[in-house]
């Protein structure tokens, strides 16, 4: 590194093959991002299942995956989705070891402020059912969220008054571009083609089975076709004639100039959209409102981004002194019961891992490995299970929010 | 940022309007459950025009169709779906 360092690091390979498409694969996921690479790596590693490509419009990471807020938490309210990201989160425990990649996984807590009775009351119900999951969450009482993130408005006319709030201590932040790069090397490692610049223009088909995908760059030919396309399920799966619960929408966010570490934990709130963190290099990366209306434009309104602001700006005054570098958008995989849909499509052979609306990060190495466990033997993961497709049709659905089909309140 | 000519105040910021749901999500009352299921949950989502249904929410609170790209987010046609609920 040192001997790199001195010839302008101009020593350093690429991690990964740029591969060319073979004419046939046992398994072709569409989407290089890092739910799709983590797939191709556990299909690799888990399954013993290596003749994998994943293919890929833009280059890997490219698109929500370098989008988010890299968040990373499993503090939710119901049962499926406790034990969908705890078993993620397990994996974060372990992702940097396991993929020889520092993924700077900084468990360094996920704090969600109460603002009224109310909030208090949620907050507590919600460490109630955690706790008797067995997952870690802890009510905190103002003095408590004083000493951890003093920062904060605690005065009596603060626009959101703050009276306490509910931690997650193992959750945190991870690098988001490293989880995709991580994956994508230990993924080729063990065989795996990742093709990127190939657009999937089509899907060939006999009668109603899936035996191949049309890209940019030709034709593959494919036992099975996983969608891991977050953001563009929608168009992906029309593309095969399947409509889908799920409608894209943008979420914006943004960064200051790096500072002084001033925030070491996350700050999240359960009255407002709301996501505060200090990255590594400094700078406090934040987020607020969905647009609210159907896009896939990657751009959103200045209001929104706006409104992000002032509320940051309200919870902790002191950042109204940092100027902002980058404001950014993604597109949301808007499911209409805002949870995710992991398993089959009605044509054989193809399948679907994608609504993760605006929390699909956290999600990333358990998507992975209970998408790659249904493509391997054919049978949902006991965990992925409840996430089925049939869930709409079947009256089950999982609304963490209780919003119903309309994503544009969630 | 998009502007909509409302057809009853004329063009307003997009600020002031809301997003329904598409135009052909709307559950009639004698659909049959497949039917209905379907109109509720399946979505065309293209990445590209489609008629959807908006509100002027703050202002004539008027509900609109515009027929929207969703990737470029500019607005093909606009029309008046009943009359402006607030003069």
């Amino acid at each position: 590194m040192l001997r790199g360092a001195l010839g302008g690091h101009r020593h350093w390979g690429r991690a990964w093959r740029a591969a060319e498409p073979r004419a046939a694969y046992d398994i072709v996921i569409i989407g290089g991002g890092a739910h799709g690479l983590a797939t191709a790596y556990y299909l690799a590693s888990q399954h013993g299942i290596r003749n994998v490509a994943v293919v890929e419009k833009g280059w890997i990471g490219g698109g929500n995956t370098g989008r988010n807020t890299t968040i990373v938490r499993s503090n939710y309210r119901q049962a499926p989705l406790q034990r969908l990201l705890e078993h993620s989160l397990k994996l974060w425990e372990g992702l940097s070891d396991e993929l020889n990649y520092n993924v700077m996984f900084s468990p360094r807590g996920a704090l969600f402020l109460g603002h009224s009775d109310a909030d208090m009351t949620r907050l507590a119900e919600r460490g109630d059912s955690l706790r008797a999951m067995g997952i870690d969450a802890e009510l905190m009482d103002v003095d408590a969220v004083r000493r951890l993130v003093p920062l904060l408005d605690f005065s009596r006319a603060a626009r959101w008054p703050i009276q306490g709030g509910l931690i997650q201590q193992r959750g945190g932040t991870a690098r988001h571009d490293a989880v995709a790069w991580g994956y994508a090397r230990a993924a080729d490692n063990l065989g795996v083609d990742i093709i990127e610049n190939c657009e999937v223009t089509g899907f060939t088909r006999q009668g109603d089975t899936v035996t191949g995908i049309e890209t940019t760059r030709g034709p593959i030919a494919a036992g099975k076709v996983a969608i891991c396309v977050a953001g563009n399920s929608g168009h992906v799966a029309g593309l095969a004639g399947l409509r889908l619960p799920i409608e894209s929408h943008t979420l914006q966010a943004y960064v200051t100039e790096p500072v002084k570490p001033m925030i070491d934990t996350v700050i999240m709130s359960q009255s407002l959209h709301c996501y505060i963190s200090q990255s590594d290099k400094g700078g406090i990366v934040a987020g607020g409102d969905p647009d609210g209306f159907p896009s896939y434009a990657q751009r959103g309104q200045p209001v929104r981004l706006e409104d992000a602001i002032a509320q940051a700006i309200a919870l902790v005054p002191a950042l109204s002194r940092l100027r902002m570098v980058r404001c950014w958008s993604g597109v949301t995989d808007m499911s209409f019961d805002g949870s995710p849909i992991i398993g089959d499509l009605p044509l054989r052979n193809l399948h679907l891992n994608g609504g993760w609306c605006y929390g699909g990060f956290k999600a990333t190495p358990g998507s992975g490995h209970l998408y790659a466990h249904h493509l391997a033997t054919g049978q949902p993961h006991p965990i992925a299970a409840p996430f089925d497709l049939a869930r709409f049709a079947a009256g089950r659905t999982i609304d963490e929010a209780g919003v119903g089909p309309m994503p544009q309140h969630r | 940022m998009m502007l909509i000519e409302c057809p009853h105040c004329g063009p307003r910021a997009q600020e002031e309007f809301t997003y329904e749901r598409t135009r052909d999500s709307v559950v009639q009352l004698d659909d049959a459950p497949e039917v209905a299921m379907a109109t509720l949950y399946a979505r065309t989502n293209p990445r590209g025009e489609e008629n959807e249904i908006w509100r002027h929410t703050l202002g004539c609170r008027g509900w609109l169709e515009l027929r929207r790209d969703r990737m470029s987010h500019a607005i093909v046609a606009v029309r008046a779906l009943g009359r402006a609920v607030l003069p």
